[in-house]
């Protein structure tokens, strides 16, 4: 068996440079076609009508105008859509419909007629005593004596924050096209973020083999967490394609939809208390939490986060479930509002000792899992925002226009998901690498090629990288950070195992055994010796007629033993800010990324994973929100002009450091794309609270909440 | 959206001959900035659509008598680039650089911009213009009103969306309004009606006509507009002043200010108008404008920001108008 660990850092050749992704050219030429690109001969457009009501009853339905409009070739209700079905939320997927062109699809669902029996609805959270019987206490965890640690306290605080929904806002909505022909084979264009796994799910939603559906989904615009499943609307779309003679089907949710159905961030509250000595060693912590994900309640919130091993505390949360669309992952579940509310409470709490939060963070860095790695990052992202000049006492400073830093951390998993790849060596010297794994634009087509390339000794450019169907060897979906470590340890594994096969054959001709051999610059040669070698060409034409074909597999559960990939990343991140005092308007002027993430594949598109998810940072602290109307119980914002996302001139200048060292490097690879969009967020409102001098609870921090927030309060 | 008639008429006449009596009969397609998107939404069907950019006298930019005649559909580029405008009305060109879209001010058209319907989030979610609830309640006093107007005693509590409004209303502009039946004249203040009743719109204007040019005063102002914004990226203002101010050296022989997104109309601050006269610009005076400016308003349940963001729009716009730094 090959030694599959990765080349020392001062040995590796492709691997740790800095490359451009390979799919780059391709998509900003607007060449790479994703599935709402797809327009197969015969194209049928669906469409699909929703719930005007965030709760009421269906006293009847009626397709018969639909279906009579020219152009209409078949509709489908969802599941259960019948008279007696509540919907539980506005936006909640009723009927899809199929026909020529995408106008008919839309005047079909306009009319269908329903008759709805409007039922009373809960959609508003931020105030737990509003919520009645849909708050579920979710138990109590306590630790030590917290009531007896807060009493002796030598410093108290008692403080309320939160964070409201906010949606994936996928710039490629969910959606498909897809073609159910005969035979019951079925060709599907999702876009995903599983490719191996989405078929076998629709194949149990439709009642058609696994093996008969294929997917390929090449590029995707974007999941961030919510594009696993096939969704119900990926299963009517397959059956409306059936009952329209197996013409292909295209679907994809409209904005408004997307936002208002097609997954959420759940709002995280939480009434904190926490004491400390004098000299700021935390005892005591105390949290009421709520928190809500839609109809199906909400999650526990993680905290305290990352300063998890608080002595004294007690922890009660409650599960809220509102008439409003359902929770989906969103990078790094959970996380990022834990993040918001324990570092907003710590720099809170420091501002009551006195203190510098930095300082605070430090003193108490023994209270997290990995003291050492808190404590360097604090100090070197502490060094890259100049946090020495630019902190300053709460609200301390002159002028109208205030400034101010603030601090957020973050932690972590990211271990390898399982993942098979299988390695092709042709005889004519070409090389293929596929895997049945997919690309969120996150580089790792680039990763694979270069991992391939750095163990076959190759050049990228002599690497053929196949992803995106199910047909290649089964890979993970891609969620909670785990498809770097596993596809680079499945292609490392494949690599070397098709060259040990290839050293066999050609070993003779060297007069040597193939564990005499290595790859290196495009030669097989004898170990340290480049007079003894042959061209990787001549080098596969000893293979004879059939090509090389080796498989390599990552097994989480081995994962620790061969030491390719590993889990646990953290990080911190902090911002500097500019608050206009009369407006209430904050501007972003800096924010800092001190990540560490084990052994780095491609330095560039790591570091873009970081400014991306730095970028999510400030759009949720400072612009997003879903904003639902109490009587109506509709989402009023589900566009891109009142839900807002930042844009290039709002979002300043933004420093990622990779924490690329030895020490790291030897962990072996680690997932990066959660662990950096958490603890921005903190920061951000952190800076604001620095600016000036007075805690903006909720984010985000808009104009409105800046100056409620300030009250009487004036700046010169 | 729904289907629709195109008609592309090369002249007036052939435009009005394809206007309707009633505004399900037609609507005027000048940029589409906005009539494409409204239109995609349902909350407006109409059956044609007439594109007005054919017709050559809409357009231009000139001098005409005693004022600065601006086409209806030239496109807020086309004003900025202007030289004539940008040297006498830079609180237009402020006002149109705050769409802070290349491609906005690429398609968007000047009379486009007045005649665009609110951004209300009822209204465009099909509540309509009062924003009703089930039961025919006003949704916007209790609801989600953070965006909504500060002067209104309802039953509109939508606020006008054009950015040009302001400046225009401040330089005393008038828009000219023609039909088949001939042509009237109405300041831009008039232009802008706040509806009392279901079906009513938002401007002076009928469903047969087509505002043809607007016309600005020559004799000029020290002007200026300031807007707050909560994002760089093109989003809108959440409230807007413009001002010009007649001087007599450093004092103000009169002024007008005009106020945008606080109102279903754009909004003249009277108060703050007269107790300029015989001043001087100075951060104390700028101040107290703002305060006058704001002294009557009856913002809703989550709006009282806005009467400060006013406040502080009036300030600066005054102080921007009288070249002094805030
Ligand atoms: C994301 C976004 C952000 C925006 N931000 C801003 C902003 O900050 N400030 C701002 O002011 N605007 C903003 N706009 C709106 C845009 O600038 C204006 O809508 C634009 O100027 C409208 O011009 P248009 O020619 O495209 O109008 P159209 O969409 O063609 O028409 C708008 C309306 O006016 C009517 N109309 C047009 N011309 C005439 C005419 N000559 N006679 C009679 N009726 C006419 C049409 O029938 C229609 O009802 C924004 C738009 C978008 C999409
Ligand atoms: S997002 Fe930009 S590129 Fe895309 S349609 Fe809008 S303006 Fe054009």
């Amino acid at each position: 068996m090959p030694e599959y660990k990765w080349p020392p850092m001062n040995k590796r050749k492709i691997m740790g440079q800095r490359l451009s992704r390979l799919d780059g050219p391709v998509k900003s030429a607007g060449r790479a076609k994703y599935p709402s690109d797809l327009n197969p001969q015969g194209l049928l457009q669906a469409a699909m009508l929703t719930a005007p009501y965030a709760h009421a009853k269906i006293k009847s339905i009626d397709t018969a105008a639909a279906k009579a409009l020219p152009g209409v070739t078949a509709i489908r209700l969802f599941d259960k859509v019948a008279p007696g079905f509540e919907v539980q939320w506005a936006g909640q997927e009723l009927a899809l419909v199929s026909a020529t062109s995408e106008e008919v699809a839309r005047d079909a669902i306009r009319a269908i007629k329903i008759d709805w029996e409007i039922l009373p609805h809960v959609v508003k959270d931020e105030n737990l005593a509003k919520v009645g019987t849909r708050a579920k206490a979710a138990g109590e965890k306590v630790t030590g004596d917290p009531d007896k640690a807060y009493g002796e306290a030598d410093v108290k605080l008692d403080s309320e924050y939160g964070i409201p929904v906010i949606t994936h806002c996928c710039l490629e909505p969910h959606g498909q096209v897809i073609a159910w022909k005969g035979g019951d084979q079925i060709d599907y264009w999702p876009s995903t973020q599983a490719v191996s796994t989405v078929a076998g799910q629709l194949a149990s939603l439709i009642g058609v083999p696994a093996g008969n559906i294929n997917v390929t989904c090449d590029y995707m615009g974007g999941g961030f967490g919510s594009k696993f499943p096939p969704d119900p609307w990926g299963a009517e779309s397959a059956r409306l394609s059936k009952e329209s003679g197996g013409r292909p089907v295209k679907f994809f949710l409209d904005r408004a939809t997307e936002l208002t159905i097609a997954g959420i961030r759940p709002s995280h509250f939480a009434k904190i208390k926490i004491g400390a000595k004098k000299d700021g060693t935390i005892t005591s912590w105390m949290s009421d939490s709520w928190s809500s994900g839609g109809a199906g309640g909400g999650p526990a919130t993680p905290i305290p986060y990352v300063f998890a091993n608080i002595p004294n505390a007690r922890i009660n949360h409650a599960s809220v479930s509102l008439n409003s669309g359902p929770q989906r992952a969103w990078r790094a579940p959970n996380h990022p509002q834990a993040s918001f509310l324990t570092c907003s409470a710590l720099t809170d709490l420091a501002a009551k000792l006195s203190m510098d939060p930095l300082a605070l963070f430090m003193k108490n860095a023994n209270l997290t899992l990995r003291e050492a790695t808190y404590t360097d990052q604090l100090k070197k992202a502490a060094e890259l925002i100049d946090w020495k000049n630019k902190y300053h006492a709460p609200g301390e400073g002159k002028g109208s226009i205030r400034r101010g830093v603030g601090i957020g951390v973050a932690t972590w998993g990211g271990g390898g998901h399982a993942s098979k790849c299988k390695v092709i060596l042709h005889p004519d010297g070409t090389v293929e690498v596929e895997l049945g794994s997919q690309d969120l634009g996150t580089g790792n087509r680039t990763c694979i090629s270069m991992v391939a390339a750095e163990s076959l000794g190759l050049p990228m450019s002599a690497i053929k990288v196949k992803i995106g169907k199910n047909s290649y060897p089964a890979s993970g979906p891609s969620g909670g950070s785990t498809t770097i470590g596993g596809v680079s340890t499945s292609t490392r594994k494949a690599s070397l195992n098709a060259l040990e096969k290839l050293f066999e054959k050609v070993a003779p001709a060297l007069g040597t055994t193939a564990d005499q051999l290595e790859a290196v610059d495009s030669r097989i040669q004898v170990k340290g010796n480049p007079n003894k070698a042959m061209s990787w060409k001549q080098a596969a034409q000893k293979m004879g007629p059939s090509p090389i074909e080796e498989m390599g597999e990552n097994v989480p559960a081995q994962a620790a033993r061969e030491g390719l990939n590993t889990l646990g990343a953290a990080g911190v991140q902090m911002a500097e800010v500019e608050v206009d005092t009369e407006t209430g308007i904050v501007k972003m002027r800096k924010m800092v990324a001190v990540q560490d993430c084990g052994l780095v594949v491609n330095p560039k598109t790591a570091e873009s994973q970081v400014f991306g998810a730095c970028i999510m940072s400030i759009c949720s602290a400072l612009y997003e929100e879903r904003v639902i109307d109490q009587v109506t119980g509709r989402v009023l914002n589900p566009d891109m002009e009142f839900y807002k996302l930042a844009g290039l001139p709002d979002i300043g200048e933004i420093v990622v450091h990779m924490d690329i060292q030895e020490v790291h490097d030897k962990r072996g690879v680690i997932g990066l794309g959660e662990p950096c969009a958490i603890g921005g967020t903190a920061a951000i409102a952190n800076a604001v609270f620095n600016a000036l001098g007075v805690r903006v609870p909720m984010v985000p921090v808009t104009a409105d909440r800046v100056l409620n927030a300030l009250g009487n309060k004036r700046y010169a | 959206m729904q289907s629709f008639e195109y008609a592309n008429p090369a002249t007036l006449k052939e435009a009005f001959a394809a206007l309707g009596s009633s505004w399900e009969d037609a609507a005027v397609l000048a940029g589409g900035t906005d009539l494409l998107s409204i239109m995609k939404d349902y909350v407006q069907s109409p059956k044609r659509v007439v594109n007005i950019k054919g017709i050559k006298e809409l357009g231009g930019i000139s001098r005409k008598g005693g004022s600065m005649r601006i086409g209806a559909t030239t496109t807020l580029d086309e004003l900025t680039s202007n030289a004539a405008i940008r040297s006498s009305y830079p609180g237009l060109v402020q006002a149109a650089m705050g769409v802070t879209s290349p491609q906005l001010r690429n398609m968007g058209t000047v009379a486009g911009d007045l005649c665009q319907r609110p951004r209300c989030w009822y209204f465009r979610r099909g509540f309509g213009l009062l924003a009703k609830g089930p039961n025919g309640e006003a949704l916007v006093p209790t609801g989600e009103n953070k965006f909504h107007a500060i002067f209104s005693n309802g039953p509109a509590y939508f606020v006008s969306a054009s950015t040009l409004g302001p400046a225009l209303v401040a330089l005393g502009a008038s828009v000219t309004i023609a039909s088949a039946s001939g042509n009237r004249s109405v300041s831009v203040e008039k232009f802008f009606v706040a509806p009392t009743g279901d079906g009513q719109r938002e401007i002076d204007l009928k469903p047969n006509e087509i505002v043809t040019e607007i016309l600005i005063p020559v004799p000029a102002t020290k002007n200026a507009t300031y807007e707050v914004r909560q994002r760089e990226l093109v989003d809108w203002p959440l409230s807007a002043a413009s001002v010009a101010l007649r001087m007599n050296g450093n004092t103000v022989t009169s002024a007008s200010i005009a106020l945008g997104h606080v109102a279903p109309t754009i909004w003249r601050a009277t108060q703050a108008e007269k107790m300029l006269v015989g001043k001087t610009i100075t951060a104390e005076t700028a101040d107290a404008a703002g305060e006058a400016a704001v002294a009557n308003a009856t913002p809703l349940s989550g709006n009282k920001y806005k009467v400060q963001l006013t406040k502080v729009a009036v300030k600066r716009a005054l102080l921007a108008a009288a070249g002094i730094k805030a």
